[in-house]
């Protein structure tokens, strides 16, 4: 027999209720997204009026942003890719090579080690924020990309823990012939264990390019001269000097910003929704 | 014994990056702010030790309690709040109806907006005059102001009515959600509710664990739908609600970049959407109090750490884990 419904409730009363309650509520998640394209679109006079489509919809509030000293989008975004870019290996190799070890290596003392990895998760970032900053200020990183790049090298402990649990469940029969015929423990993860894990890497990987694009508080502390903006502090920097931006700028300057963000979305949607899920279960 | 040998020696160096990183980002840096906590430390001279005089002052400081008591404020509303919001949303998503993909998605976008741009775009939502908020509140305050004038003149302009009058004449006039305090931190409330995406994801897949097989046997016992709800969805659920009551609590502890962003200075009017971990940067990187801001950053753990405690000890009657 079929089953008739999903968790709990009568597919067929209430059919037409639920789908306007749908439409209702995506509406309101997605409609400020709209109305902040609406208004960047929009010329300056036509500002105050509450249409959501413009009148006369013209793109001079984004050439004007984008010639505007105070926000070079270009720079920032190169400044912000070169960051990913520089973290992203180093998060990821560093994740997995320790993930692997967790998962698959017998050694003394690796519960101990692999809880104190998973107590570290809850440690908010502010509590290290301060020592951080001192240690590299002592180390004249102040002013560079280097904190924001280079702890990246040594993993994060959600991510050991999410690339571990996905290691555990691969088989180990795949490693124990690999290696009766010679292959070493390098060789089973570079060539076993890594490509069958990319729905994995993916995640890792994703999740913390979105980090870096969005990241405010790490640009903001370390960084000092607006040629070394990223993105996000860019705009806020755009932002807090607003007396003098019109709105329309402003909104095209955040739409410029979420626009690489949605498009990786509707490309990544499900790795995206496995990650968020992951964070959640498994636990 | 010599094979355990290697195989510690194998195990430390495929670990390696995670111990390295706890050292030197974690471990040396807490150690190094817990002992500046007891330190008078401007940054640019040498640290002296002053004892527990940081903390001390801290309970003193009229700032530091009016961060601690907004943050407080705004944990009591957001999360359960949050909570009660996002798994309504599960639910609703969890239904079968065509294109749910897309309403998912509608929901689930929102969270992967640029904190800093959430926080510009919502300043033109909520602006006073042409924010679209506002557009839609006044007309509903132009029928409820004569309401609560009428109850506030009827009980003789007494004092206890005067919050719903002032209520009144703020849904007339538009709130001023960025320049009045309550309700600056009920703009912050709102946008929260817009950025729960995550936790819907989250309590979605948790739905999708429970066994069809307890709705069909609750459904042969005759139960009703909120019955159905109350005794196999919220149990069903539970582990999932604990998991994301205590990143919520994290998290509010951490609130920095949106209201950082919207009010400039981010301490809103009179202090009202000043949080915690903003006091913190500020006596950090505004003025220098390097062993200051370490004190709050070692009662911040502590905090978290004991309400998540709490947190667990409460649900150890109310969470249920099946199989367990």
């Amino acid at each position: 027999m079929p089953a008739r419904r999903q968790t709990g409730y009568r597919s067929g009363g209430g059919g037409i209720g639920v789908y306007i309650l749908l439409c209702v509520v995506a509406g309101l998640f997605i409609f400020p997204l709209i109305w902040m394209f609406s208004v960047s679109i929009k010329p300056p006079d036509e500002l105050r009026h509450p249409n959501i489509i413009p009148e006369n919809p013209q793109l001079i509030a984004y050439q004007q942003v984008l010639r505007s000293e105070s926000f070079d989008f270009a720079l920032y975004a190169r400044n912000t890719l070169i960051i990913a870019a520089l973290s992203l290996v180093g998060m990821v190799m560093a994740s997995a090579i320790a993930a692997y070890g967790f998962a698959r290596i017998d050694f003394r003392g690796r519960n101990l080690m692999f809880g104190i990895c998973l107590a570290t998760m809850m440690i908010p970032f502010p509590v290290i924020m301060v020592p951080q900053y001192i240690i590299f200020q002592k180390l004249g990183w102040v002013g560079t990309f280097l904190p924001l790049w280079v702890p990246a090298w040594f993993g994060a402990a959600f991510n050991i823990f999410l690339l571990r649990q996905f290691f555990m469940g691969i088989p180990k029969d795949l490693e124990e012939s690999a290696m009766l015929d010679g292959c070493s423990r390098w060789g089973c993860f570079w060539l076993i264990i890594l490509p069958l894990s990319k729905p994995a890497l993916a995640v890792v990987a994703l999740f913390h390019c979105l980090a870096v694009w969005n990241d405010l508080v790490g640009p903001l502390i370390y960084l000092s001269h607006q040629e070394q903006f990223t993105l996000a502090l860019g705009l806020q920097f755009l932002q807090s000097k607003s007396g003098d931006t019109p709105w329309n700028q402003l909104m095209a300057a955040a739409t410029l910003i979420i626009l690489p963000v949605v498009i990786l979305f509707l490309f990544a949607q499900r790795t995206f929704i496995r990650g968020i899920s992951t964070t959640g279960l498994k636990g | 014994m010599k094979q355990a040998r290697s195989s510690w020696i194998s195990g430390m160096l495929w670990t390696a990056p995670w111990w390295l990183g706890f050292l030197l980002f974690l471990a040396f840096p807490m150690g190094l702010s817990l002992y500046i906590s007891f330190c008078d430390y401007p940054l640019l001279e040498s640290p002296v030790f002053i004892g527990g005089e940081n903390y001390s002052n801290l309970m003193h400081d009229a700032k530091f309690h009016a961060v601690v008591r907004n943050t407080l404020i705004y944990a009591a509303i957001a999360i359960p709040l949050g909570t009660i919001i996002a798994v309504l949303l599960a639910v609703l998503l969890n239904q079968k109806a065509r294109g749910q993909a897309i309403f998912r998605a509608c929901i689930f976008l929102p969270t992967i907006v640029p904190l800093v741009a959430v926080g510009v775009m919502w300043m033109w939502m909520l602006s006073p005059e042409a924010g679209l908020v506002n557009q839609v509140i006044r007309p509903v305050g132009h029928v409820v102001q004569p309401v609560t004038n009428a109850i506030h003149h009827a009980s003789g302009d007494s004092e206890t009515t005067a919050p719903l009058a002032e209520l009144g004449r703020d849904l007339a006039d538009g709130p001023g959600w960025l320049s009045q305090p309550r309700w600056a931190m009920l703009a912050l409330v709102i946008i929260s509710m817009w950025l729960l995406g995550s936790p819907v994801v989250i309590y979605l897949a948790g739905l999708q664990e429970i066994p069809e097989t307890l709705y069909e046997a609750a459904e042969l016992d005759g139960a009703s739908r909120w019955q159905r709800f109350r005794h196999v969805t919220l149990p069903g659920l539970s582990p999932v609600i604990l998991f994301n009551v205590i990143v919520g609590i994290i998290g509010t502890w951490q609130i920095f970049a949106l209201p950082y962003v919207m009010w400039r200075t981010g301490s809103g009017p009179n202090d009202s959407t000043y949080f915690y971990t903003m006091y913190l940067f500020d006596n950090a990187f505004r003025y220098l109090k390097m062993g200051y801001a370490s004190a709050m950053a070692w009662i911040q753990l502590l905090i978290i750490v004991g309400l998540t405690g709490v947190v667990f000890l409460v649900s150890r009657r109310t969470v249920h884990y099946r199989g367990a």
